[in-house]
């Protein structure tokens, strides 16, 4: 089953509360996916720094003076934040990748969640509040998120089976469905060099999105191409730096509604999810069309347009 | 007028409450505030009672509906009145996916416009949308008639039997054994009472008919693989 949120602020004034609304959609779709969850939050705050967003399963001694070890690596300062088995790494723009493969050297059990300039992924096994909670996700302003409560079907319910997928920077997928040629996509992406962790089938969604932006697609093209090489069913939301993307597959079976008013567009896989929303009796509702591509964005020049 | 109201009763409390009504109940009109898209709200009645949900309404509503006259002052979920077996459910903004499927009987009525696979498998209901319908309509669609004003998605009527279906605007695409059919008079007239019950303004003499080639291996067996 899976639940898919998302919310694209298009008032300033409702950022500060960014964390909190999506956390109410978020928990409304427990009984959608009680197996784990996450969430993807956009901030613009400190758009001339970078973010790596590591996970620990043994944070007490995987954290312990990370910052430290990352900035000798990378030459660079580095300020680190730790909320729970998450630890968000802060740096000078540009050294992402010098970065990771430090942390890949320096403690190889860390897993990263994201990496980018506004992005921050969180996510763990257990039931959408307490995920929440335990990152106290109802804090966090942000321009924009996505969230997804999931009901594991293709693979274990791990972290890294969670979504959302990290598919470069400062983008993610999160999916309701279920695909079914990921087993033979996964070798041909292997083949190709990508770097695909778990037998996850939306993980092999993400990557081919990786790939097809790698071979210099735009994000946009990129879930155009989707439609034709992906088998199976999927409600994909996308994260971008500046907004996020909804596609459905032909067939359309995984639902999806949108809301849009003066302030906010919304996704729900339910319109319960968007009930507690400020002006939602007066929104514009509808269900997103199969095999059509959308994307709200908050610049003129959006990065879903851009070549990779 | 007897009020539920969802912010204080429970849906198991509500439903049962509906239920509890018998054939010849007093309190003929019940009014449910606050559904804020739950799900099976009204389902499985059998009285000849009015509910009037005020606002939209998620999975399931008024499913397997036997007398009732169902209003949804708002959107309804994915399965709206599915297998419906008699009665009258009446949308006044949109339905989402198989809105009405496998529905035995009744009158479901969509004011808006209704998602894919409205009218899937239907087996003698009736189904007038004032809009547009998506894709896969009325697979295999037994009996009954799916009336839609606005235009059809791709794949209308794929597979299908004896259900009629009427439908003003384009339609996308037909399905496997679906074909245009003639508008004889018996078809203006049928038409007509259903339009005049659902509300619509249309006139019969705009519409297409549509059935089955019966063509398929259901119906000829030298046609299976």
């Amino acid at each position: 089953m899976c639940g898919i949120v998302g919310l694209f602020l298009k008032d300033r004034t409702l950022e500060p509360q960014l964390g909190s609304m999506l956390t109410k959609m978020l928990v409304t779709m427990t009984d959608r996916g009680p197996d784990s969850a996450g969430i993807a939050i956009y901030s613009t705050d400190s758009m001339d720094k970078s973010k790596i967003v590591v996970q620990s399963d043994d944070p007490e001694t995987d954290f312990e003076q990370l910052d430290l070890a990352v900035s000798k690596a990378i030459d660079a300062p580095v300020s680190m934040t730790i909320a729970s088995t998450h630890a968000v790494l802060t740096m000078p723009n540009g050294l992402i990748e010098k970065a990771r493969a430090a942390i890949a050297e320096l403690r190889p059990a860390l897993r990263i969640m994201s990496r980018g300039t506004a992005l921050e992924i969180y996510k763990e096994v257990g039931l959408p509040k307490d995920v929440a909670d335990r990152f106290e996700i109802g804090q966090m302003s942000g321009t924009h998120g996505i969230g997804h409560t999931r009901m594991a079907t293709e693979s274990a319910v791990t972290t890294m089976g969670a979504h959302p997928f990290n598919t470069g920077d400062d983008q993610c997928l999160v999916h309701n469905g279920s695909l079914s040629n990921h087993n033979s996509l996964r070798r041909k992406l292997r083949r190709e060099g990508i770097h695909i962790e778990t037998e996850n089938d939306t993980e092999v969604g993400a990557a081919y999105l990786t790939w097809q932006m790698q071979k210099g697609a735009s994000l946009g093209e990129a879930l155009e191409r989707s439609l034709d090489d992906l088998d199976g069913f999927f409600t994909f939301v996308v994260g971008t730096k500046d907004g996020f993307g909804v596609v459905r597959d032909p067939i359309a079976c995984k639902p999806a509604v949108m809301a849009e008013t003066d302030q906010y567009v919304a996704f729900g896989s339910e319109y319960r999810a968007l009930v507690d929303l400020p002006g939602i009796e007066e929104a514009r509702v509808w269900e997103p069309e199969p095999a059509t591509v959308y994307f709200w964005s908050h610049t003129d020049q959006p990065t879903h347009e851009k070549a990779a | 007028m007897q009020t539920l109201d969802m912010a204080e009763v429970a849906l198991r409390e509500m439903n049962a409450t509906l239920h509890a009504q018998a054939e010849a109940t007093n309190q003929t009109a019940w009014e449910i505030l606050n559904p804020k898209g739950a799900h099976a709200i009204a389902c499985g009645l059998d009285a000849p009672i009015e509910v009037t949900v005020k606002g939209s309404t998620g999975y399931y509503c008024g499913g397997m509906n036997k007398q009732a006259t169902i209003h949804i002052k708002g959107s309804a979920g994915p399965g709206v009145a599915e297998n419906m077996m008699s009665g009258t459910v009446v949308i006044e903004g949109d339905a989402s996916q198989y809105a009405g499927a496998t529905g035995h009987g009744g009158l479901l009525v969509i004011k808006g416009n209704a998602s894919s696979r409205c009218g899937i498998s239907m087996k003698g209901i009736d189904i007038v949308v004032h809009g547009n319908i998506g894709h896969m309509s009325a697979f295999m669609a037994q009996s009954g008639n799916l009336v839609v004003c606005g235009d059809a998605g791709e794949a209308l009527g794929d597979s299908l039997y004896e259900a009629r279906l009427f439908v003003r605007g384009s339609v996308k695409s037909l399905g496997a054994d679906c074909i245009e059919k003639e508008m004889r008079p018996e078809h203006l007239e049928l038409l007509a009472d259903l339009l005049d019950r659902a509300g619509a303004t249309a006139r019969p003499e705009e519409f297409r008919r549509y059935g089955s080639a019966r063509e398929l291996y259901t119906f000829k067996i030298d046609n299976a693989y």
